[in-house]
């Protein structure tokens, strides 16, 4: 099993940006060890000079002409947002006080 | 005239054409079927009743003017809750969206809407599609219409289930790592995941971009074939569109001619691993393929037994960076941390995050942070990217001796509720089949090849090179004459009755 600590999981929700309670740590500690150990077959597969492949199409970037056209009204845009004031979404402070 | 929820979409279209039915009889006929079995199965989320009726109405009127129509118009369909739909909620089957109703539509629901198929509902998935049996929604499971105490598999078990249940004639769906086939293969169903970027993904609420494909689910190869033409085409709106003419898959699919055709058989996906009796399917199946006049090869895909730890690298590694655009700011859940007077836009977003996601949700997006994190990148991502071109390498190898792939579907017929949930590495498993074409973009269909010991579906997968998506059509279709012909009717018939609750 991957050796992946209760803090180590605590770090990585504190990167995602999710609360996790200490229980939701605890079980997630050995699902996690478990999977990687799981995952950790592509490292055993012959990939020595293997070019990686990122996208299973060979895609150029695409382009359209720099045009004003139609969009959504700001109504529609804040139809879904939890909070809005004077047609702008509305959050809570950024900025702390130190 | 036969129940309209029993005909087929082709038959219903023949039905609407010649006015033998009206859309409005037919949707209702559906609605009326919803509201009959749908509280037992679970397969709707969202039912929208009013504008799917307002829609066959609408169609109705248009033909009787004369005008010149689409031919599936007038035929109602469910869309999986993953695609944006205008004045309908989505949600993904996630509290996270609970309630959202989107300000635009998913392109290919813009191409449903304009062939005139009104919309029956939004149907039931594993939250933001992560899961491979529908337990993970976070508005309750859905039951396999077969036995209600097993699951439809996932993550589109909902659109499999409403198709598979005479709920909707047929559905979208959509397949990262197994989603349209997996289910089909546990439902007795039939589910397309088209070549990558043949469907457009504007609109489709990602869960891993460079796997994720749009696709077709229904009860018979011609109906995935009808749904896969009007769903299929170039999406401005989506940069990795493929910009090429859709093959011709209504016309393979009505010719069915599998003579001379190379069928490979893939040595690692068959055999072990595979419960016998759906391996029993499969060869029986592979038998009808030979007296249809198919030559059968069989090919090695070495590299296919790392893509099951390729996919689980890769797949959280792009859901945690597209489920980053769930920070209760614009859109979605906005919770506060508890005890907390004035709580920073962090501390929401952490909170909201939280409450928001379910567990499997969570353990992929920290799975995936971990993944791609300093000192651990090139180990796990940059690995799996590598595995992923020997994966795509052997399918090319193999399109050289063969001109398809089959395999069995899912390693087993449909498993109970709970069974897999406290093993996430067992229920991964169960995509060891379908998990290799997301990887390399391929074209595969699942469709059903009979009933193994337990009285529950096996499925039959067929696998093409990309773009040559009118070859699962032909295999299909031409698998599926003589088996339907073999049991003395459509697989689905021999499902037991559901025991209905109201309205029917």
């Amino acid at each position: 099993m991957a050796d992946l600590s209760r803090d180590d999981v605590a770090h990585l929700a504190s990167l995602a940006r999710i609360d996790l309670s200490g229980a939701e740590l605890d079980t997630m500690v050995g699902e996690l060890g478990q999977i990687i150990t799981s995952v950790e077959a592509v490292q055993q597969a012959p990939i020595a000079d293997v070019t990686p492949m990122s996208h299973p199409m060979p895609i150029t970037n695409v382009t359209r002409p720099d045009e004003v056209r139609p969009s959504l009204t700001p109504q529609e845009a804040l139809a879904g947002a939890p909070d809005s004031e004077l047609s702008r979404f509305a959050v809570p402070r950024i900025l702390t006080e130190d | 005239m036969s129940d309209p929820t029993r005909m087929t979409a082709a038959a219903l279209a023949d039905a609407l054409a010649c006015g033998d039915l009206s859309s409005e009889q037919v949707t209702r006929a559906h609605l009326d079927r919803i509201e009959a079995v749908d509280e037992t199965i679970g397969a709707y989320l969202h039912v929208s009743g009013e504008s799917a009726l307002a829609q066959a109405r609408a169609v109705d009127e248009r033909r009787a003017k004369g005008e010149d129509l689409h031919r599936l118009a007038g035929v109602p369909i469910a869309v999986k809750d993953v695609m944006t739909t205008t004045g309908i909620p989505t949600t993904a089957g996630s509290k996270m969206l609970q309630g959202w109703v989107p300000p635009y539509d998913a392109t290919v629901v813009a191409k449903l809407k304009a062939a005139g198929l009104p919309i029956l509902g939004k149907t039931n998935m594993d939250e933001f599609a992560m899961g491979s049996s529908t337990e993970h929604s976070a508005f309750g499971p859905t039951r396999n219409p077969w036995d209600l105490d097993r699951t439809p598999g996932g993550s589109g078990g909902g659109s499999s289930a409403a198709v598979s249940s005479w709920q909707a004639p047929f559905a979208t769906g959509t397949d990262t790592g197994g989603s349209i086939r997996q289910p089909a293969a546990l439902t007795g169903s039939v589910g397309v995941k088209p070549t990558y970027g043949a469907m457009s993904r504007y609109g489709l609420i990602a869960m891993a971009s460079s796997l994720d494909q749009a696709g077709p689910c229904a009860r018979t190869v011609m109906d995935t074939a009808l749904l896969h033409e009007v769903m299929a085409g170039h999406d401005p709106l989506d940069s990795t569109s493929i910009d090429a003419p859709v093959p011709d898959v209504v016309g393979a699919a009505r010719r069915a001619d599998v003579s001379g055709m190379r069928v490979g058989i893939v040595k690692e996906l068959t055999g072990q691993g595979f419960a016998p009796q759906v391996q029993a399917r499969f060869d029986e199946a592979v038998q009808h393929l030979v007296d249809a006049g198919a030559e059968v090869v069989e090919v090695s895909c070495p590299n296919f037994v790392y893509a099951l730890g390729a996919y689980y690298l890769i797949m959280p590694s792009e859901a945690s960076s597209n489920l980053a655009r769930f920070d209760a700011m614009r859109y979605g859940l906005r919770v506060g941390p508890q005890g907390v007077d004035a709580p920073s836009a962090e501390q929401v977003m952490a909170a909201s995050r939280d409450a928001g996601f379910g567990a499997e949700v969570k353990r992929r997006i920290i799975l995936g942070t971990y993944a791609l994190s300093s000192g651990y990148y090139d180990a796990y991502y940059g690995n799996a990217q590598k595995v992923r071109r020997l994966i795509a390498d052997d399918f090319a190898r193999a399109f050289e001796t063969a001109d398809v792939l089959v395999s069995p579907t899912a390693p087993t017929t449909a498993f109970r509720f709970g069974e897999k949930t406290s093993d996430p590495t067992a229920m991964y498993a169960g995509d060891i089949a379908t998990i290799p074409a997301n990887l390399a973009g391929l074209p595969g269909m699942s469709l059903p090849s009979g009933l193994a010991e337990d009285g529950l579906p096996a499925g039959f997968q067929v696998l093409a090179p990309a773009m040559a998506d009118d070859r699962l059509y032909t295999v299909g279709a031409a698998l599926e004459q003589r088996l339907v012909s073999a049991w003395g009717g459509q697989l689905l018939q021999q499902a037991p009755d559901l025991a209905t609750t109201k309205g029917a």
